[in-house]
C-alpha cells in the first residue's frame, strides 16, 4: 500500500523468560521490531502478551534474557530510562488523571521535555511561561491529529470511553516516541471506535514515522494494520510472521480455535 | 452597480490594510488574516490557477468548510473572471458527479482526504475534472494520482508566476465587470437533478447591500461561519456581506466545536436555519431538567414572565413599571447568563430562514432578549426579498417586501418577485428558467401565500403541494401539507412529519420522533428501549405524539381556510428520514413523492383502515454499506375536530 520505508531492527528481545513464583509468564521469548513498522503482539488471555510489553517497557524484569534497544544491550529494563530513550506506552485499562482535563493529561506527557524547575514553574518565571506556551503548542497539536479539540476542558473522567483512549494515546504521543507500545488499544470498542482507533494509528505510524508495538485481542483489526505479528500462547512464542503466514499457521489457529482431538 | 467582489477586497485591503478580514481557530488559538494578508493569497492562487489553466468563464468548484483559504480560492477565481461553484462537503460521492460534469469542471479544491476520496471515486465518469487540490495534506502523502496536489504546491508555483507577470492579477480584476457570472449554487431541488443558479456579481452585491442597508450593517460586525458554504445562506452572509461590510468572518475549529467557538466569538450579526436555534433550546431544556430544585424554579419563573413580557419589550409596546422592574432582575438572574451560554451576549440581529420556525421556539429568542427575526428568500432571489423590521418580528409572517423587491400574488396564490437580486438563468436549462422567470422579469417563487393587512408576506406551502380533500367531511377544503407538517414539527418530540391529503377524504402523516427530545422524556418515565425503532413503537410514545397531533388538529380546526387539513390518522415511522436514502434533501426538505413510494405499503394501511403493517426498508449507511430495518408499525387514530367558525 504504502512506500513508507521500514528500516533496520531498533529492538529486539532476546530469549526473555519471566516468572512470577512458580508461575511462568513468559518463556524464552525472540522477536524483533524494525523502525517504522507496525508489529503486533497477538495471543489468547493469559498468553503474556501485557507481561512482554512490561518487560520491554521496565515495570517488570524478566529472570532470562536480554532486550536491546538501539544496538544498547540491557539486563533489565528501567522505566524512566526507557522513556529517556524515546519509548512510551498506552495502558489497556487506562491509567488517565480522571480529575484532569484533557489537556492536562497529555501537557503531563510532556513533563520529560520540561526543563524549568519546580520554583521556576511555582512562581510563573518568564522562561517556565514560555516553555508551558511552547509545550501547549505542541499539545495543541495533537489535539488536533486526534481530533479531540471539542474536549479541550473537559474532564476525562466524563469522556466516554473510546474518547479516554485517544487520550491515552495523546499523552503517549506527547513524548514524541520514537517507539509507541500500544496495550490493547481497542479493547471495549465498539466497530467504529475501532475503525476510528485503527486509522489513528497507522496516521501515526505515517505521519510521525514511529514505531508501533501493538498488543490486540480482536484478530481482524490486527491482521488488518499490522506489518508483522508475533503470537504468544501460554507464554511461549508459536508463530511469527507476516499477518498472512500467521493466519495459515496450524499453532495458530489451534491456538485460537482450539483443535479437535 | 459596477462593482465586483475582487474590487471589494482590494478596497477593504487598500483603506484598512491591518484590519482583521478572517479569523481561524487553529490550535486552540483565533488566528487573524488581516485584509493586505488576504489580498496577498488571492493574488497568489489566482497566479496559480491562471498557471493551471483556468480561463474566464470555467468553473472551479470548492467542496470545504468554511475555511480562510476556501474564501481565498472562491476570490481567486473571481480575479479571474472564472465561476466558483461550492458543492455541499457532506454529500455523497454521486452527488458530485452531475455538477461536475453540467458545468464542466476541470478544477477543483477541496479540504481533505475525505473530499479527495470522493473526488477520486467519481473521476472516471467526470473525465474533465484534471486538477484537484487539497488544503489538508493529511493521509494524503502517498496518493499519486495525476493532476492531485496539495494547495501550498500552487501557491508556490503561484509565486514564480505573479513575480514574473506583476501586471497580471489587476489587468484580471479590472476585466471582470458587474454583470459578468459571480457564481453558480447547485440547488438540492425535491425532484430531479439539481439545478446550477447563475448569479452575477451585480445581483449578489445588490442584495447583500440592501440586506445591510435594511439592518444598518458595519465593518464592526463579527460573523460565526458554519453552515456548508455551498447553501446560498451561508454565502451571502459569510460571503457577499461581508465583502460588502468588511467584517470579520469567523471560521470554527471543526464542526463539532461550534457551540464553544459561538461562546468564544460572541457574534453581532447571526443567521441559521431553524433547527439549529431548536437544537440550542433542546439542550438549554435538558441541562436544565438536570440542575438543581433552585435553580430550575428560578429558571421556570423567569421564563414565564419572559413569556409575557419579552417580545412586548422587544417590539417596543408599553409594559407596566413593575414588570419591568422584574424583568430587570430576571435579565441580571437568567436571561443574561443564558444568552452568554448560548453564545448570543452581542447578538444586535439574528435571522432564522430555509424553513417556517415554530412560535414557541421564535418567542424563546426573542423574550430573553435576542432580536432573533425571519427572513424569506431562496437560492435564485439572492436571498434577500422579505425582511421582518426590528419591532416587528411575528412567528407566522416572514417580514415586508426590501429595497429594490417587488412582490404580487397571482391568481392562483402563488408569489411572484422582482428584484435585482434574481438569478440570471439556470444554467444550461433554458426550459427550466422559461419556467421560473416571466419575459416580464417576475420570478415564480412556487410558495403560495398572501400579504396580510400589516403589509407583512405569510407562507403557506409551496404552491404545487397546496391540494385539495375530495370526499369525506371537509369535501374540497384546502390541503396545504407542510404547513401542517410544520405545525407537527414544532413539538420538540416531532423531527420530521410527512402529511397526505390531496385528493382523498382525509389527512393522513408519517411522524418521525427526534430521538434526543423523546429518549430524554423516556429515560425520565424509566422506560427502557433499545434504539430508535425500538423507542419510536412504544405505546407510551404513540400517546404522546397522538396528544401533539391533537393539539394541531384543535388548532387547525380554528383556521377557516385549513380546517379540513387535520390529521385523523397516523404512523410513527421505524427508521429515520435521511438525506442518505434519498427521503429528504441535503437541506432536510422532505421529498413527499419519493417517500410515498417507497412506503406505498404503510399508506395503503393508513387509508385502509388496518390497526398495524409490517414493514422492511432498506437503509443507506455513511460509509455507503446497506443495511435493513423491519418492524411491525402500529397505526393510531387521532381526534379531528369540527371546524370552528371564527368569532367575529
Amino acid at each position: 500500500m504504502s512506500p513508507r520505508k521500514i528500516g533496520e531492527v531498533i529492538l529486539e528481545v532476546n530469549n526473555i523468560s519471566l516468572a512470577f513464583g512458580g508461575v511462568k509468564a513468559l518463556t524464552d521469548i525472540s522477536f524483533d521490531v524494525r523502525e517504522h513498522e507496525i508489529r503486533a503482539i497477538i495471543g489468547p488471555n493469559g498468553a503474556g502478551k501485557s507481561s512482554m510489553l512490561n518487560c520491554i517497557n521496565g515495570v517488570y524484569q524478566p529472570q532470562v534474557g536480554s532486550i536491546s534497544l538501539r544496538g544498547q544491550v540491557f539486563k533489565h529494563m528501567n522505566s524512566r530510562d526507557v522513556a529517556l530513550m524515546g519509548v512510551a506506552r498506552t495502558f489497556q485499562n487506562l491509567a488517565l488523571f480522571k480529575g484532569m482535563s484533557v489537556l492536562d493529561n497529555i501537557m503531563a506527557g510532556r513533563n520529560l521535555k520540561m526543563r524549568a524547575n519546580i520554583f521556576q514553574q511555582a512562581l510563573r518565571l518568564g522562561a517556565a511561561q514560555r516553555e508551558e506556551a511552547e509545550q501547549r503548542l505542541f499539545v495543541e497539536r495533537i489535539v488536533d491529529f486526534l481530533e479531540i479539540q471539542p474536549y479541550r476542558k473537559t474532564a476525562v473522567g466524563k469522556m466516554p470511553y473510546g474518547l479516554q483512549k485517544r487520550v491515552d494515546l495523546g499523552r503517549a504521543l506527547a513524548m514524541e516516541p520514537q517507539v509507541l507500545l500500544l496495550d490493547e488499544p481497542m479493547a471495549g470498542m465498539n466497530v467504529e471506535e475501532k475503525q476510528d482507533m485503527s486509522r489513528f494509528i497507522l496516521d501515526v505510524n505515517d505521519e510521525f514515522g514511529t514505531t508501533i508495538v501493538l498488543i490486540e485481542h480482536d484478530m481482524g483489526v490486527v491482521m488488518d494494520i499490522s506489518d508483522r505479528v508475533v503470537v504468544l500462547d501460554y507464554g511461549k512464542k508459536i508463530g511469527d510472521g507476516t499477518p498472512i503466514e500467521v493466519r495459515s499457521n496450524p499453532d495458530v489457529i489451534s491456538a485460537y480455535l482450539g483443535t479437535s482431538h | 452597480m459596477t462593482t465586483t467582489f475582487p474590487r471589494l477586497m482590494l478596497d477593504h485591503a487598500g483603506k484598512r490594510p491591518g484590519a482583521a478580514a478572517l479569523r481561524e481557530k487553529e490550535f486552540g488559538i483565533w488566528q487573524t488574516l488581516t485584509w493586505a494578508a488576504l489580498a496577498a493569497l488571492v493574488r497568489d492562487m489566482a497566479g496559480g490557477l491562471a498557471q493551471a489553466g483556468l480561463q474566464r468563464g470555467q468553473h472551479l468548484v470548492v467542496i470545504c468548510e468554511n475555511r480562510p483559504r476556501l474564501y481565498a480560492a472562491m476570490l481567486a477565481a473571481q480575479s479571474l473572471g472564472a465561476v466558483p461553484v461550492p458543492l455541499y462537503q457532506d454529500a455523497a460521492a454521486t452527488e458530485f458527479v452531475f455538477p461536475i460534469t453540467n458545468a464542466e469542471v476541470a478544477f477543483a479544491i477541496v479540504e481533505d482526504q475525505e473530499q479527495v476520496d470522493k473526488l477520486l471515486e467519481v473521476r472516471g465518469t467526470c473525465a474533465g475534472l484534471a486538477h484537484i487540490w487539497f488544503d489538508d495534506p493529511r493521509g494524503l502523502r502517498h496518493y499519486a494520482e495525476p493532476g492531485l496536489a496539495p494547495l501550498d504546491t500552487l501557491l508556490e508555483a503561484a509565486r514564480a508566476f505573479n513575480a514574473q507577470h506583476p501586471a497580471f492579477f489587476d489587468a484580471e480584476v479590472a476585466k471582470t465587470t458587474a454583470d459578468d457570472v459571480a457564481a453558480m449554487f447547485f440547488t438540492s431541488g425535491t425532484t430531479g437533478n439539481p439545478k446550477g443558479v447563475v448569479h452575477t456579481h451585480a445581483s449578489l452585491i445588490d442584495r447583500a447591500q440592501a440586506g445591510a442597508a435594511f439592518d444598518k450593517l458595519t465593518s464592526a460586525e463579527e460573523v460565526l461561519a458554519y453552515m456548508p458554504p455551498a447553501w446560498i445562506g451561508q454565502n451571502i452572509f459569510s460571503y457577499a456581506q461581508w465583502l460588502v461590510c468588511g467584517y470579520v468572518v469567523n471560521c470554527p475549529e471543526s464542526p463539532s466545536t461550534v457551540a464553544i467557538d459561538l461562546n468564544e466569538i460572541g457574534p453581532t450579526y447571526y443567521f441559521a436555519p431553524p433547527r439549529v436555534f431548536e437544537g440550542l433550546l433542546t439542550t438549554v431544556m435538558i441541562r436544565m431538567e438536570d440542575a438543581g430544585a433552585i435553580k430550575r424554579g428560578m429558571f421556570h419563573h423567569f421564563m414565564a414572565l419572559a413569556r409575557r413580557v419579552g417580545p412586548k419589550l422587544m417590539d417596543g409596546k408599553p409594559v407596566s413599571v413593575i414588570d419591568k422592574l422584574h424583568y430587570a432582575l430576571g435579565q441580571l438572574c437568567v436571561y443574561g447568563p443564558l444568552r452568554n451560554t448560548l453564545g448570543f451576549s452581542r447578538v444586535r440581529v439574528a435571522y432564522t430562514a430555509g424553513e417556517a420556525i415554530g412560535p414557541d421556539l421564535f418567542t424563546f429568542y426573542r423574550s430573553i432578549g435576542i432580536n432573533l427575526k425571519q427572513l424569506y428568500g431562496s437560492t435564485e432571489t439572492a436571498v434577500f426579498v422579505c425582511l421582518q423590521p426590528d419591532h416587528e418580528a411575528h412567528a407566522d409572517t416572514v417580514g415586508v417586501p426590501i429595497a429594490g423587491v417587488q412582490i404580487k400574488v397571482i391568481d392562483s396564490g402563488e408569489i411572484m418577485v422582482k428584484s435585482p437580486g434574481l438569478l440570471r438563468e439556470y444554467y444550461k436549462n433554458p426550459a427550466a428558467t422559461a419556467e421560473v422567470l416571466t419575459p416580464e422579469g417576475w420570478y415564480h417563487t412556487g410558495d403560495a401565500g398572501f400579504i396580510d393587512a400589516g403589509g407583512h408576506l405569510k407562507i403557506i406551502d409551496r404552491a404545487k403541494d397546496v391540494g385539495r380533500m375530495m370526499g369525506g367531511a371537509f369535501d374540497g377544503a384546502m390541503f396545504a401539507p407542510k404547513y401542517v407538517e410544520n405545525k407537527l414539527k414544532f413539538f420538540p418530540f416531532i423531527k420530521e412529519a410527512v402529511a397526505f391529503g390531496d385528493k382523498r377524504e382525509k389527512v393522513c402523516a408519517f411522524i418521525n420522533i427526534d430521538i434526543e427530545a423523546v429518549g430524554n422524556w423516556a429515560e425520565r418515565r424509566n422506560l427502557p428501549y433499545a434504539g430508535y425503532t425500538d423507542l419510536a413503537q412504544k405505546p407510551e410514545v404513540y400517546e404522546l405524539i397522538r396528544e401533539c397531533v391533537e393539539k394541531v388538529n384543535a388548532d387547525l380546526a380554528t383556521d377557516a381556510m385549513l380546517a379540513g387539513s387535520q390529521v385523523s390518522r397516523f404512523l410513527v415511522l421505524h427508521k429515520e428520514l435521511d438525506a442518505d436514502d434519498g427521503e429528504l434533501t441535503r437541506t432536510r426538505k422532505v421529498r413527499r413523492g419519493f417517500i410515498a413510494d417507497r412506503y406505498q405499503v404503510l399508506l395503503g394501511a393508513l387509508y385502509g383502515g388496518k390497526a398495524s403493517q409490517y414493514i422492511e426498508t432498506a437503509v443507506k449507511f455513511e460509509d455507503g454499506r446497506t443495511g435493513m430495518v423491519a418492524a411491525d408499525l402500529k397505526i393510531f387514530d387521532a381526534k379531528v375536530f369540527p371546524a370552528v367558525k371564527a368569532a367575529a
